[in-house]
């Protein structure tokens, strides 16, 4: 089993990124189970979503306290939120970043990473550029594609573009290879 | 030959109907009425509701052809109709809760409109049911315009558990709860609503105000309401010998008494506006409808008259005034 | 089929496939997408004919249901938590009336302290009015129950409660089979009313009935209730052979074999309590786990028999009965009586606190090693208890203690 957590502020699209990583996980026949931090509706609020992966029919109903992987999409949260509490080395950690983990002072523990599990993804400005407007989740899915290699590329845009149609489908999935290219390119960015 | 004819009913005389035109003859007149309520009921002797229940059932029966269904909410009609394990009901009819009348009917007119059926609905409560604890379900039934005509039964109080006072009760009236201790006995002034006003608001498309004493205005009132579909309003003042302290064959010359002060304004609205008010034909002074009544004996203790009788006059002058029902003095 | 869906979406379309005539909603916290999806369906034309009915508070919602059940139509809503209290009155007046109304509660604590997150407090305020009341153990049961609800509902004439975890399994986005248009047409036939209001034939529905005929009434919805008791595994088995898989039961058995403590959950936790047993069986517990999915009525009988090896019992309640324990726990010990077996009560889970696998271990071995006490407070921070009754000792205006616990936990240490 594969624990994902994402952590974001309402209006970035924190669940909807957890809901379509479950999609195409189901694409591929995998078991997926997404789910929100629950709360009341409210624009800018801390939000945190959760999707396991398995083979096999998932049954466990906790939140997922020490995740495989965590995606930051909203980096200002690393300095008021333990959005990184439960993550091992052994983990995978994506942060929607054009600034690098020396500046966002995480470089010495990321230092501890498996090579290539932990980077950052400029996902806000792949966005502006393909959505014209800095909405990050899809981006940072492709990113996840890439670094983990939990579902297949094809499967995220595919799922994108079930969940929306015409032109606003074609650019997120757009964004999304867009991040998985950067995020498997070497040198690591980050 | 037209007949243009002009009634003045006398106390409890009900007059010319035997001269009328069999088509203008009220529904009561007829052999052939519904009897929606039927005899053997345990209403009190007197009782305005069951007489008012009884007027607006059977207009309604005939406008609708007797394909009709009755919601009530708990209350006096309720009880004494239906003392189990005998009902006097002769139509289809639900009692559910006290303060969900309105909104049960309003499930009751989508089921028949979902089964494509042409069925009207009538709910009905008293005071308490309708202004008080059903004022939510009433307001939501309104703001829907669910195809409902909801009549309330005004007999200003609780009745049923003892004469307890409700939010229709009007001031200085003594109710249980509102007893005669103290310097002022008896019920508040400034406070009360007015449904009639209240359902304006919703600019529903047919309110109306209407009383026992007057059975031609009462029936054409139900005829009329039936020939509209949408949530509409009937409010029927319905006089209570027990809890209004007056004389068992009295009630309709109470309601009379009520409308001729001014105390009741007999009006239709339609869309939230007044259409059409019913002028005083004799005015009476507040005292006349007052000193019937042992609610408001206290009022009138000794020789003096309590200054409280005085702003009940201003009220019944504001209604008069706001409603241009002004008659001769 | 399966689709990755909202499990609130997913059963809305469930739901639309029963085919309810009148749908009346008022929203609340974790139903909302139940009642927006359906409103779509009405909407789009997918379910037609059906009148869908904004009301303006939970007393309605029932009420519109009520009088449209009355009226011959099938009739569905859904609340949670502070809605179905507020309904409460309606709930038992829908009962009594023997009208087959359908409702999901999506299970939320019930405030003060107001809380959104679920616990099975909103249930079991209502444990007691004559519904009866099915609990989902995960997303595909809480689809499915909605279809067995309608057909037991309309059979017995009594009205069913489905419960569902509110955001543990309404929000929860996993693969899942609505049931086809087809199986649920062939499961579920029109509603034919046993009492309906029609001017052809008329009735006086919701008569008072005195000292002299109350009890026997009342007398006939508890044998209406028990009816159930055989009724539901039948119609779980009728519906499992249209639609290819198991669709609901009395209650789930996981792993009695040989099972010395056996743990009693309802609901979404049964899905978290059965890893834990994995595990400890791996390490050479005997142990499981019975997942009761029928509530009301309670199923003396087949629980009994579920239990009939066990050593030990415990009970995971998602409710608390203050000044007691546990409601669940009581129902238990009501299906062990004669037995002199140990029933620990485990209080986990209120207003939305996580139950995991790693506080449910160390529960289970205790209670296997019969070192567990007789009522126990899942995760509880004692610390914290023994600081605000400490504060309220010194001074008698301490303030809200729910303030004052919320400022304890968020004091750096």
């Amino acid at each position: 089993m594969l624990e994902i957590r994402i952590h974001g502020r309402g209006g970035q699209g924190v669940v909807t990124a957890a809901e379509l990583l479950s999609l195409a996980a189901f694409r591929e026949g995998q078991y997926a189970q997404a789910f929100p931090s629950f709360g009341s509706e409210r624009m800018g609020a801390p939000v945190t979503s959760f999707c396991r992966l398995d083979a096999e029919p998932i049954r466990l109903r906790e939140p997922i306290d020490r995740p495989d992987v965590i995606v930051i999409q909203d980096p200002t949260l690393l300095a008021s939120h333990d959005v990184l509490a439960g993550l091992s080395t052994d983990g995978w950690l994506l942060v929607n970043s054009s600034r690098g983990f020396a500046e966002l002072g995480l470089a010495d523990w990321v230092a501890q990473f498996r090579p290539g599990r932990a980077r950052c993804v400029p996902a806000s400005e792949l966005a502006r550029q393909h959505l014209g407007r800095p909405l990050p989740n899809a981006a940072l899915l492709g990113g996840l594609a890439g670094l983990t290699g939990a579902v297949g590329i094809d499967s995220i845009t595919s799922a994108i573009r079930e969940r929306f149609a015409g032109a606003v489908g074609e650019r997120n999935s757009a964004a999304a290879t867009a991040a998985f290219t950067l995020s498997r390119t070497e040198p690591v960015p980050c | 030959m037209s007949q243009t004819v002009r009634f003045y009913q006398t106390a409890t005389f009900t007059v010319g109907n035997r001269l009328l035109d069999p088509a203008r003859r009220t529904v009561q007149a007829s052999a052939e009425r519904a009897n929606a309520i039927t005899s053997g009921h345990r209403a009190c002797q007197g009782c305005g509701e069951a007489l008012g229940a009884r007027y607006v059932l059977d207009a309604a029966m005939r406008a609708t052809g007797g394909d009709l269904v009755a919601v009530n909410a708990t209350g006096c009609l309720e009880v004494f109709t239906t003392p189990s394990p005998q009902t006097a009901w002769q139509l289809p009819w639900l009692h559910s809760l006290f303060g969900n009348a309105a909104a049960v009917a309003t499930g009751v007119a989508a089921a028949l409109r979902v089964q494509g059926k042409r069925t009207r609905v009538i709910a009905q409560g008293g005071d308490g049911g309708t202004t008080d604890i059903g004022f939510g379900c009433l307001s939501g039934m309104f703001e829907r315009n669910d195809d409902v005509l909801y009549v309330c039964y005004d007999n200003e109080g609780y009745m049923n558990t003892g004469v307890q006072r409700s939010s229709a009760t009007p001031p200085a009236a003594r109710t249980a709860t509102t007893p005669v201790i103290g310097p002022e006995g008896g019920n508040v002034f400034g406070t009360g609503k007015s449904l009639p006003l209240i359902a304006m608001a919703h600019r529903l498309p047919y309110v109306a105000t209407a009383t026992v004493a007057d059975l031609h205005d009462l029936e054409a009132k139900v005829t009329r309401a039936m020939t509209v579909h949408g949530a509409r309003y009937l409010h029927v003042l319905v006089p209570c010998p027990l809890g209004w302290g007056h004389p068992t064959d009295e009630t309709i010359q109470m309601s009379r008494l009520a409308i001729e002060c001014g105390v009741f304004p007999v009006f239709e609205a339609v869309n939230g506006e007044v259409e059409r008010a019913t002028p005083i034909r004799r005015r009476q002074p507040i005292e006349a409808y007052l000193r019937p009544q042992k609610r408001f004996a206290h009022l009138f203790a000794g020789d003096a008259v309590d200054p409280r009788v005085a702003r009940l006059q201003a009220l019944a002058d504001d209604n008069i005034r706001r409603f241009g029902i002004g008659g001769p003095p | 089929m399966l689709k990755q869906l909202e499990c609130s979406r997913a059963i809305a379309e469930t739901i639309a496939r029963c085919r309810p005539q009148v749908v009346c909603a008022y929203p609340i916290t974790p139903q909302t997408h139940i009642v927006e999806a359906l409103s779509e369906l009405v909407r789009d034309g997918s379910l037609s004919p059906c009148e869908y009915i904004n009301v303006e508070s939970e007393t309605s919602a029932l009420s519109v249901a009520l009088g449209a059940s009355a009226t011959g139509a099938r009739a569905y809503t859904a609340t949670a938590s502070q809605g179905a209290l507020h309904m409460a009155e309606v709930i038992y007046n829908v009962a009594g009336l023997g009208l087959p109304v359908v409702m999901t509660l999506g299970n939320r604590a019930v405030g003060a302290p107001i809380n959104i997150w679920n616990d099975h407090s909103d249930a079991m305020a209502l444990k007691d009015a004559g519904w009866i009341q099915l609990f989902a153990r995960d997303a595909q049961e809480s689809l499915d129950l909605h279809v067995l609800a309608f057909r037991l509902a309309e059979e017995l004439s009594v009205p069913v409660m489905v419960c569902v975890d509110g955001f543990v399994l309404t929000h929860s986005v996993e693969p899942l089979d609505v049931p086809s248009q087809e199986a649920v047409d062939r499961f579920l036939p029109p509603y034919q009313p046993v009492q309906v209001l029609d001017p052809a034939d008329p009735v006086s529905i919701g008569a008072m009935v005195g000292p002299e005929a109350f009890t026997e009434v009342r007398y006939l919805a508890h044998h209406k209730q028990l009816q159930v008791l055989t009724r539901l595994p039948e119609l779980a088995a009728e519906l499992a052979q249209l639609i290819g898989r198991p669709s609901g039961a009395l209650l789930h058995p996981y792993r009695l074999d040989g099972a010395e403590t056996i743990v009693v959950a309802m609901g979404s936790v049964t899905g978290t309590i059965e890893v834990a047993i994995d595990e400890l069986r791996a390490a050479g517990l005997a142990i499981g786990a019975v997942a009761l999915c029928a509530f009301r009525p309670f199923p003396l009988a087949a629980l009994a028999e579920a239990l009939a090896d066990a050593r030990r019992v415990v009970v995971i309640e998602r409710n608390l009965a203050p000044g007691l324990g546990g409601a669940l726990a009581s129902n238990v010990r009501m299906a062990l009586r004669g037995r002199a077996i140990p029933v620990h009560t485990v209080i986990a889970g209120l207003g939305g606190r996580p139950v995991t696998r790693a506080a449910l271990r160390p529960v289970f071995e205790s209670a296997a090693r019969d070192a567990l006490d007789d009522l126990v407070f899942l995760d509880l921070d004692n610390a914290a208890i023994d600081r605000e009754l400490a504060r309220s000792g010194e001074r008698r205006r301490s303030g809200p203690a729910a303030e004052n616990l919320l400022r304890d936990a968020r004091r750096p240490r």
